[in-house]
């Protein structure tokens, strides 16, 4: 059975639902820990929603210099699979797996809705499983996700396919509508929204957000 | 102790929601034709002498941490 580790950081708050989330889906959860050096052998790894270190000086900056996070970005950059998710996607972008940063919504609310979003691309770990120009609707909820890149890197995202979701009422003010992206060799995906409370009937407005665990899985079960 | 500051503020180009909500209310308030970005400051005491060896450890530690290029710029200055 495939292993799908969630890293707990202090001020981790959506670490649960992610390992809840894999379960469901059919891995086995592992939970891993922001001050061990060890990702205790894991096919697959997520980085959870939350405030680590209670968004101090800028979302995931401290965390992204926690033991863990060596391992993770050493095991990105070897091809596993890595999905950011909201604080966990500002964390990717602090550890230059992905590009850009995310800066304070443009309204200054705390944003809190179901939001739609289309995939744009299917060529990554995470999103293979869904269909290029699928609508989708999960649970979006943060205060800074608000995506910035320079125009170069821009274009550069867009000409390379790698803009992996896009708004479709831009919630607050990401340049482009871009909710998530990927990385050149598409193992390693951030998107501020969250498929991990997206994949029950009882507490989530779709179901939307169970793709993204069977495509980790399709691939992983492929690669062998 | 000697001390030493690290400016950080947004990039002209990036968007700055805070700075502009301060705009906003400054003009409520009847202070009119003022435009704000709001940045960070970080006030460094150093043990020993600022030496130049010093401000490059710094200057690296800004570009490291206390900064994020990709959407921030930082300036590094003796107190």
């Amino acid at each position: 059975m495939p292993r799908i580790g969630v890293v707990t950081f202090p001020g981790s708050l959506d670490d649960h639902d992610a390992l809840r989330a894999v379960e469901l889906s059919g891995a086995e959860a592992v939970p891993l820990w922001h001050g061990s050096d060890s990702v205790d052998g894991v096919d697959a790894i997520i980085l959870p929603g939350g405030f680590s270190y209670g968004d101090y000086l800028r979302c995931g900056a401290i965390a992204r210099f926690s033991p863990v996070m060596d391992t993770v970005i050493s095991a990105a950059n070897k091809g596993m699979p890595v999905l950011g998710i909201c604080n966990g996607f500002q964390l990717l972008c602090e550890a230059h797996l992905l590009d850009g940063a995310m800066i304070r919504n443009a309204d200054q609310h705390f944003i809190c809705r179901d939001e739609r979003l289309r995939v744009e691309t299917v060529d990554t770990v995470w999103t293979c499983d869904f269909r290029a120009g699928d609508e989708i609707t999960i649970v979006l909820k943060n205060g800074e996700g608000n995506y910035q890149a320079d125009p170069e890197t821009l274009k550069r995202l867009e000409a390379s396919d790698q803009v992996v979701f896009r708004y479709l009422d831009n919630p607050n003010g990401s340049a482009r509508d871009i909710a998530g992206i990927t990385n050149a060799r598409g193992n390693v995906v951030g998107l501020m929204p969250h498929p991990e409370h997206s994949v029950e009937a009882l507490t989530s407005p779709s179901l939307d957000g169970k793709p993204f665990f069977s495509s980790v899985l399709n691939f992983l079960s492929a690669r062998v | 102790m000697p001390r030493v500051v690290v400016n950080v503020m947004p990039k002209p180009e990036i968007l700055d929601p805070q700075g502009k909500a301060v705009t906003g209310a400054l003009g409520r308030l009847g202070f009119p034709g003022m435009s704000v970005r709001q940045g960070k400051r970080f006030e460094i005491e150093v043990d020993g002498d600022v030496t130049p060896e010093k401000l490059a450890e710094i200057e690296q530690a800004a570009e490291q941490l206390l900064a994020n290029t990709v959407i921030e710029s930082f300036e590094v200055v003796t107190d």
